[in-house]
């Protein structure tokens, strides 16, 4: 059906929108900047939050009563829309007032300044003094659990992270309690987070407009064990924080930085700087052994396999099912995380190797996740209390580190990672991409099964950011059919499909946050445009093309450590060291 | 007994209205005659009111009682002891009306059933000391429509209210009652049916205002497999009990109602919202619903035309907000109970996404009226954009507390002195609050506006539920603006900036001044914020949550500013304004104030003049009412 095109006039400005457009999206067309506060809309994903509560962006409509909000309102052919006008100026200016009244005053202080929406409508309108002085502050909590920083206090109820967390999420972990002034939002009957369903996924932080939601801050920690001279500090750097990094430092988004990145981390005193693409690779050798296995068995007529392999390589998503769907533990891969691998196979087969003991060496990951702070912690990781993984750093916190510790980003050399760890193909790269690692598994099991050489190894159709797509790969006869969601709201689609015996899958590549990691709670912000999520994704797909070696069974040293030290994948050591099991956490 | 065609409903019609014949030549008996068994009546009935207010003054005990008695007399086959709906006259309750000679006694206990037997029933002599006595004449009158209370009203929502019972259908259907809903599935089409609402000019009485018919006509038009009915029971405005009232009195005018409502837009389900702290009134309307059912009025193919529809209930927490439409529906769904953008409007996408169609309960009361009546006859009752009449439920410094219906375009002056009988203890008339919290106050100068929606909205006011409530010159205009305020601060859902934060401002400026701490500028604040609030507020709740501030502020702006100015308090309703004095001529030394102050802030020796210390002093006014040489004042 055709949209119905409509004509209407705003600030004396004809434009002409399809029937169904908002005042705010026909004005952003012509180039009017109406402010925003509560709304959010990452086109293109299913991250939208738009309860027109905050009324920041109200304008006046010839006829009406009241003044509209125009993230909210639709257009009407004819109509005649002020947003400059004095009466807009006033209600804006007092209901941006009435926010701060609310809100503490302790911008100085808050891990959000310089970042954060509300500062910036402050500025916009002019408020020079504390408005209703004296007023109440609603009295709200405060948390701290492994991955986020709750402090209510500074929460302005815009509700993103209630919207992200039950619509696009569906986790349902942050709700809407209490009414009125003492209106918050936490989870339900106000119980703390870390007894909630919560997956700590941080898209509730990357949402957030202001300090009320933020990443648990883990630099000073950092800066203490780098300044330790009888610790030895290595870091492994996940695949999408190269793609994004350099958004903090002025560059436009998807600009690949992977080699000043380096350089930073050397900067900041680290011994030996690795590449989690490493273990990602590594990874791709157990789970894609893991699939193979599945699949020979199964296609052998071995009725106990169950499919749809699921990959396990994100750690929200991990959470997740051990929450949602304790009945399918079985069914996603053994094969450890990236990160855990990386920490796993550093405390053992390197340390041994390097003569150093594991008391001594602090591994740190720089992740564009937050529940990848939550994964160190996870008791099964560690050997005797002591972590595979010591602690997770989010890009943003890294950026912060880099800022404060006066090094130029921009103007560093572009250095290369240090070996054995810090080689890795193109295949670990697109690992931070939704779509990522079900390539860099086809890749991979495509020439194992078949036993050829695949003479292209770009997937096209497997990439993308529609929320679930689905795929068939020919397997030298055998179709072999695989699926991709990413966004936890759509794999609970594909979930409730296997649960119901509705499965169409041999494999399914799942990511907790939409876009994959590029899109992670602890990226750089996106305050809401899309197209950042894209660029990321893109320079992922280049730094890949760009790479000599792109499958991961081709990785040099991912040989040297299976004949040196683990043997074969799905071996009695890889077992131990780089597979987990799964716990039932659902919360009645 | 099932009735399946249009005759069955009309034998069990005439063969109900021989018993309720009794009480309609009651309703027209004008000579006032009295009567008693003894004296020539065949049967006599007793009526007592059934209504929330009158039964916590015990008159089902009233009820027992009057059985008792009727027993041991032997002559329990002869009268009978009926409980109906509310009568309105709150204010003098329990209500209780002998029929046929209409007698209507006020304030009975179950003490007076024995009189009421044997003087009355028995012998045909009226109990003098239960009747009203008019306070202008100083007469009792004995019928009740020759109370001024009751003459100048017009019931049609309340038309069975305190006539019927309300647990018995066949009393409903003898006075019409499901004849509208049968015309109109046997011969009319729903256009015609919405068309007739339309003529009538009915307005939704839940506060909006907004034309019923076109209501209807939307949620017709739009097209799915389901479309539901809802009926907005969530009644909310401090002291109005209006919808209570109707579904405690007549409650088959409700079910009767929504079905037609639901054969005109296309819904075969109906859905109660109701707060669960009616427990009287969801008891009546599930009894009146299980009786349709009996009855074959709700349900599967009603009367054979292949139309069916059934009603089920949803209780509600109370939330005030939930009466907003939006908010209910969500409420109903199990969600949050808190208002979403309009449009879609429910008549688009509502209850489960479907298109729904909400009326409040009043509104609903008046539909049967109008189709067995017809538009024109409604329409000719009222003003010319407001039709029909309006119930109100007047409280405060009042009279006659109580529910009362009017035809709109009647005067505030005609509804306060004529009906409501004026201010309590002959104090001065100083404002009185239409629409709950919504709304505004009205002053001396608006007493002979005629009451109709636009009226009241123009002089800053609303319609609201048709809740009224009463002020005299003891109220003080800052603390009633702050009353209501504390209602919706309390009341607010919180989604909204405007709301969840504003009015709190709002509250904290109006507690500055009756703390004697607010300034000029305060008042400069409550006008400018109120004003934003009421522009840039999400649902009717917040823009409308200042209007008490505002209109007490534009007709009452002296007061603000004696508060402000002089932290004077003409009323001497705010605490924190006076000062309690002793006047050393008057008072002997008897030391009983210094006794009794529970902040020890009196000091003085015996037989000499006492002295308060006003830093100790709490305002708690204990002094003042212990002494007894009237010594202590306060300024």
């Amino acid at each position: 059906m055709e949209e119905r095109q409509i004509t209407l006039q705003i600030d004396h400005h004809f434009v002409t929108v399809p029937e169904g457009t908002t005042i705010l999206e026909a004005a952003q067309k012509i180039g009017i900047d109406i402010p925003t506060l509560c709304h959010i809309d990452l086109k293109g994903t299913c991250i939208r939050n738009n309860p027109a509560s905050c009324r920041i962006c109200v304008v006046e409509v010839e006829g009406r009563r009241n003044l509209a909000p125009a993230c909210a309102t639709r257009c009407t052919g004819g109509m005649v829309v002020r947003t400059s006008t004095l009466r807009v100026m006033n209600a804006r200016k007092i209901v941006a007032e009435l926010i701060l009244s609310d809100h503490p005053n302790e911008c100085l202080t808050c891990p959000k300044a310089g970042n954060c929406e509300l500062q910036n409508l402050a500025l916009r309108f002019n408020i020079r003094e504390m408005p209703f002085n004296g007023g109440e502050l609603s009295p709200r909590k405060r948390e701290v659990t492994a991955s986020i920083v709750r402090n209510m206090d500074k929460c302005i109820f815009c509700r993103r992270c209630e919207s992200v967390c039950n619509e696009v999420q569906t986790v349902g972990a942050l709700g809407a309690i209490r009414r009125g002034f003492n209106t918050t939002v936490a989870p339900a009957f106000d119980k703390m987070m870390v007894d909630s369903e919560c997956t700590y996924c941080g898209q509730c932080v990357a949402v957030c407009p202001v300090g009320a939601l933020t990443e648990r801050d883990h630099t000073n920690r950092l800066v203490e064990d780098l300044a330790d001279p009888d610790k030895v500090v290595i870091v492994q750097t996940a695949p999408a924080v190269r793609a994004a990094i350099g958004e903090e430092f002025g560059l436009p988004a998807g600009t690949l930085v992977t080699g000043k990145m380096v350089a930073a981390l050397r900067e900041l005193g680290f011994d030996y700087v690795f590449d989690t693409d490493f273990a990602a690779d590594l990874t791709i050798m157990e789970e894609g052994a893991e699939m193979l296995n599945r699949l020979t068995r199964f296609l052998d007529g071995d009725r106990s396999v169950r499919l749809p392999v699921l990959t396990s390589c994100c750690p929200a998503w991990v959470n997740f099912f051990e929450h949602q769907f304790p009945d399918l533990l079985d069914i996603p891969s053994t094969a450890r995380s990236p990160q855990q691998m990386f920490g796993s196979i550093a405390k053992t087969w390197w340390a041994e190797k390097m003569g150093i003991p594991r008391d001594r060496l602090v591994v740190v990951s720089i992740m564009p996740c937050l529940a990848k702070k939550y994964e160190c912690d996870r008791a099964e990781f560690k050997t005797d209390g002591n972590p595979d993984v010591d602690y997770s750093i989010s890009t943003r916190e890294l950026a912060r580190l880099i800022k404060r510790a006066n090094i130029s980003f921009t103007l560093l050399p572009d250095m290369d990672f240090d070996q054995p760890l810090g080689t890795s193909t193109g295949a670990g790269v697109i690992f931070g991409t939704t779509g990522g690692v079900m390539e860099a598994a086809l890749r991979s099991v495509y020439e194992m099964y078949t036993g050829k050489t695949l003479k292209d190894v770009n997937f096209q159709t497997v990439r993308g950011m529609q929320g679930v797509r689905r795929a068939t790969v020919d397997l030298d006869g055998f179709e072999l059919k695989v699926g991709i969601a990413h966004g936890l709201g759509n794999a609970r689609h594909l979930l409730d499909d296997i649960r119901h015996g509705r499965n169409e899958y041999h494999a399914i590549e799942i990511m907790a946050c939409p876009g994959g990691c590029i899109g992670g709670g602890g990226q750089p912000l996106h305050h809401g445009n899309s197209a950042v999520l894209y660029a990321r994704a893109n320079a992922l797909y280049r730094e890949d093309a760009g790479k000599t070696i792109r499958k991961s069974h081709e990785n040099p040293f991912i040989r040297t450590l299976y004949q040196e030290y683990l043997g074969k994948p799905l071996g009695e050591k890889a077992e131990h060291l780089l597979h987990t099991h799964y716990f039932n956490r659902s919360v009645q | 007994m099932k009735i399946l065609t249009i005759k069955d409903l009309d034998a069990v019609r005439s063969e109900a209205a021989k018993k309720l014949m009794l009480r309609e030549l009651g309703e027209r008996n004008i000579n006032g005659d009295s009567s008693g068994l003894d004296t020539g009546t065949e049967r006599m009935q007793v009526l007592v009111c059934g209504g929330t207010g009158c039964k916590a003054s015990s008159s089902q005990l009233i009820c027992d009682r009057l059985r008792e008695k009727l027993k041991e007399k032997g002559i329990c086959d002869r009268v009978d002891v009926i409980t109906t709906g509310c009568f309105g006259f709150c204010e003098k309750g329990p209500v209780v009306k002998i029929i046929p000679d209409n007698t209507f006694y006020t304030q009975v206990t179950p003490d007076d059933a024995g009189d009421i037997v044997n003087d009355h029933i028995v012998s045909g002599r009226r109990v003098e000391r239960l009747l009203y006595v008019d306070p202008k004449t100083g007469q009792s009158v004995s019928d009740s429509k020759h109370i001024d209370f009751y003459r100048k009203q017009k019931r049609v929502a309340l038309r069975n209210c305190g006539f019927i019972d309300p647990e018995n259908i066949e009393e409903y259907i003898a006075r019409d009652g499901y004849s509208a809903l049968a015309q109109c599935l046997i011969h009319r089409s729903p256009g015609e049916v919405i068309d007739e609402v339309t003529r009538s000019g009915l307005r939704g009485r839940g506060g909006g205002g907004f034309p019923t018919g076109v209501k209807w006509g939307f949620a017709r038009k739009s097209i799915s497999d389901e479309k539901y009915v809802v009926c907005n029971a969530d009644e909310g405005d401090p002291g109005a009990f209006m919808d209570r009232s109707i579904m405690e009195g007549d409650p088959h005018s409700i079910v009767e109602a929504m079905a037609v409502c639901g054969y005109a837009i296309g819904s075969s389900k109906g859905l109660v919202y109701i707060r669960a702290e009616y427990p009287l009134a969801i008891h009546r309307l599930k009894t009146a619903i299980g009786q349709a059912r009996e009855y074959g009025l709700l349900g599967d193919n009603i009367l054979g035309s292949g139309f069916s529809f059934d009603i089920v209930i949803r209780y509600g927490a109370g939330a005030f907000v939930c009466g907003e439409e939006t908010a209910l529906i969500h409420s109903m769904e199990g969600k949050r109970g808190e208002p979403t953008m309009k449009p879609p409007f429910p008549a688009e996408s509502g209850y489960l996404g479907k298109p729904t169609n909400v009326n409040n309960v009043e509104t609903l009361a008046n539909i049967p009226a109008i189709l067995t009546k017809g538009a024109e006859w409604f329409s000719s009752i009222g003003t010319e954009k407001s039709k029909g009449t309006k119930v109100f439920a007047l409280a405060g410094k009042i009279n006659n507390v109580g529910l009362i219906e009017v035809p709109m375009g009647t005067t505030l002056r005609e509804v306060i002195y004529d009906i409501g009988g004026g201010i309590k203890g002959g104090k001065k008339f100083k404002a009185v609050q239409t629409g709950g919290p919504s709304g505004g106050c009205l002053t001396e100068k608006h007493l002979d506006i005629p009451i109709d929606f636009d009226n009241l909205v123009a002089e800053g006011s609303m319609m609201g539920s048709g809740g009224m409530i009463v002020m005299d010159e003891d109220d003080c205009m800052v603390s009633v603006a702050r009353f209501y305020l504390d209602f919706t601060v309390e009341e607010s859902c919180g989604k909204c900036t405007p709301c969840r934060i504003g009015n709190k401002r709002l509250l904290e400026t109006l507690n500055r001044i009756t703390d004697g701490k607010g300034t000029e500028e305060d008042l400069k604040t409550l006008s400018t914020l109120g004003r934003v609030i009421k522009d840039t507020a999400l649902c009717g709740l917040g823009q409308t949550s200042p209007n008490p501030v505002l209109s007490t502020l534009s007709h009452f702006y002296d007061e603000y500013l004696e508060h402000v100015r002089d932290h004077r308090c003409r009323a001497k309703q705010c605490k924190a304004l006076l000062t309690y004095i002793i006047n050393p001529t008057l008072c002997i030394g008897c030391h009983l104030c210094a006794k009794n102050c529970p902040a020890d802030a009196i000091i003085g020796d015996v037989r000499k003049p006492h002295v308060i210390n006003p830093d100790k002093c709490i305002k708690c006014g204990m002094c003042m009412a212990r002494c007894r040489f009237k010594a202590i004042s306060v300024s």
